[in-house]
């Protein structure tokens, strides 16, 4: 792991609680990631993944410590960093065109108005939202809400996408299709992406290293782990892949349990070095040392693996 | 199911009107002379005594002159004796600039307090001081300070105008929705692009509220203000006209304040509804 892209370096996000006392949600919070590496955190709901998403994103300021990007100290958003928000957040002012439109105006300041229009419908095409362009947030379903903000993220072709449960009102066939689009636009432009979801299939899918979180408040990044699945996976023989349930069942034994125990049965657990998983071997390595420390995974017994 | 509850709502309206003026024709309507009585003294006591008439004017008479005026609005014979419109067109070109003026001072003076948490603390107290005074109040100080009494009628429009403005600007500002400026904010957009295409869109139902509160306010100071000041404008007319003893006069300019306040609060309106957008 020689080229941290992103380096969240201990960062904290403390809010002042009842009578004076702060509430910790997480604090001494570290994680990296690779140029053009697609990861995806999974946690309980209120555990803080939009706080850190936030951060990453430079609309937040962390408590304490720091995010670098690209070898920079980050002070703020930049167009660099793209968001797709939890709750849409589109303007409800504008059309569905409007709305994206505004994000490519904003990114490329001397495009006439025919070319940001013709730009941003490439992208409304792209999320299936074709004959939708003129219609206000306010006559769309959740769903195509949800398209628009995809689309308008995409369409600035950032360095990175930051992506808050952006599937989440989705039937499974758009999900499906959208999926798609946004893990090769990810693949062709090298885009790196940051993706919070609370669907296991679609982080095993999507990613290539899943980020575990334990329950707040004073979560902590328990676990990640390394998707063993090929990079050029197919959506359809995915299940079929030797490691596949091993990988599964993992993550849903954290979500089940080990996310509410992890604290209390993991007291020697360092922050810096949060445990690299990697299923189906033996081995566990911690992420950011080089050091492979000896630790059998619980769930990854060699009758599992290939 | 819409279209038959309007138009029974306005038969009703058409019978309560016919109600109105029904009563008020039987309230007013002449009755037989109540005493005989010298033609001198007669003369003296005029139609009300001699005819047993009422001093108040009925519906016909004051649709007769109502006509008489929509005929005539524009003629001015002197000081004293000018047409309807002549005397609207007063009222509402005062009302315009001192509302105009409040405008121009209320939504950039608010954008600021509103986008600036500092100056919005450091503000209240003096908005909060300021509000509860009645414009009127300012007349003296005005008169005294501008020594023009149109322009001081002008002056007390700007300043019972600008607050309602100012606030909601504020209030519309200080409130747009966090996630509609963290959009702009994630794509970059400068102070200006964002005040523009973001805060100003978000709060412009507040703010055209506060415009439409304002000219509310503005055309209830306007007739006040110029029976005080006098010369001109409809305040003035209707208390001309009550020197006069002319209640007619006095029961039109009534009517015609309120249609005019009425389509001035249905323009803004209409305004309000074009930058209201659903969520
Ligand atoms: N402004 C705030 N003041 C106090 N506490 C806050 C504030 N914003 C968020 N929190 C707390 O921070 C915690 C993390 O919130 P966050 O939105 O990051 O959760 P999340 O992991 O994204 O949850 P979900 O999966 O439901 O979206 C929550 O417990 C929430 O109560
Ligand atoms: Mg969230």
């Amino acid at each position: 792991m020689t080229d941290k892209f992103i380096s969240i370096e201990g960062i904290a996000k403390r809010y002042p609680g009842a009578s004076g006392a702060t509430t910790t949600i997480f604090e001494n919070l570290w994680l990296s990631m690779a140029r053009g590496e697609f990861c995806c955190v999974i946690g309980h709901s209120g555990c803080g993944k939009t706080t850190v998403l936030n951060i990453l994103a430079g609309l937040d300021a962390p408590s304490e410590g720091t995010v670098i990007v690209d070898g920079q100290s980050i002070s703020g958003t930049s167009l660099d960093r793209a968001v797709i928000f939890q709750s849409h957040a589109l303007l409800p002012w504008r059309t569905v065109l409007g709305n994206v439109a505004y994000a490519v105006s904003s990114k490329w300041r001397r495009w006439d108005r025919a070319k940001v229009k013709a730009h941003a419908q490439t992208f409304i095409d792209l999320v299936g939202l074709t004959g939708s362009e003129h219609k206000r947030p306010s006559e769309l379903s959740g769903g195509m809400k949800q398209r628009v903000g995809i689309a308008r993220a995409l369409s600035i072709t950032p360095k990175m996408m930051l992506m808050d449960e952006p599937f989440s009102a989705l039937d499974a066939l758009t999900r499906g299709t959208l999926q798609d689009e946004v893990r090769r636009i990810c693949l062709e432009t090298g885009q790196t992406a940051f993706m919070i979801t609370h669907d296991v299939d679609e982080a095993i899918y999507l990613a290539d290293k899943i980020f575990l979180m334990t329950n707040g408040p004073g979560a902590v990044l328990a676990e990640v782990v390394e998707n063993p699945l090929p990079r050029d996976r197919g959506r359809t023989d995915l299940h079929r892949h030797p490691l596949y349930y091993a990988l599964r069942n993992h993550i849903i034994d954290f979500l089940v349990t080990r996310s509410k125990t992890f604290t209390a049965e993991t007291p020697d657990h360092d922050p810096r070095n949060v445990p690299m998983v990697h299923i189906g071997k033996p081995g566990l390595t911690i992420a950011a040392s080089d050091e492979p420390r000896q630790t059998r995974i619980p769930g990854t017994s060699p009758g599992l693996t290939a | 199911m819409t279209s038959s509850l309007r138009l029974r709502a306005g038969l009703v309206s058409i019978v309560l009107l016919a109600a109105f003026l029904g009563i008020w024709h039987l309230a007013t309507r002449s009755t037989a002379p109540v005493a005989t009585m010298s033609p001198e003294y007669a003369k003296l006591m005029g139609l009300t005594a001699t005819q047993g008439k009422s001093a108040m004017p009925g519906p016909i008479d004051v649709g007769a002159k109502l006509w008489e005026h929509l005929k005539r609005p524009f003629y001015d014979n002197g000081p004293n004796d000018k047409g309807l419109g002549i005397q609207l067109g007063y009222s509402i070109a005062r009302v315009g600039t001192g509302y105009l003026l409040a405008v121009l001072v209320a939504i950039p003076l608010g954008f600021l307090i509103g986008m600036s948490p500092l100056l919005s603390k450091a503000l209240d107290p003096f908005i909060q001081v300021l509000k509860p005074i009645s414009p009127l109040a300012w007349m003296p100080l005005a008169l005294y300070t501008i020594k023009d009494s149109s322009i001081s009628a002008i002056f007390v429009i700007f300043i019972c105008s600008i607050w309602p403005m100012l606030l909601n600007t504020v209030f519309g500002v200080a409130s747009v929705r966090k996630e509609w400026i963290n959009v702009a904010r994630t794509l970059e957009v400068g102070t200006i692009r964002r005040a523009f295409t973001v805060i100003l869109p978000a709060a412009a139902p507040t703010i055209l509220t506060g415009m439409r509160i304002s000219i509310g306010i503005a055309w209830l100071v306007i007739v006040a203000a110029e029976m005080l000041v006098g010369g001109t404008g409809i305040g003035y007319f209707v208390w001309n006209e009550w020197n006069n003893l002319s209640i007619t006069n006095v029961i039109i300019a009534i009517l015609l304040i309120g249609v005019v306040g009425m389509l001035l609060d249905q323009i803004l309106a209409r305004f309000t509804r074009m930058v209201t957008f659903p969520e």
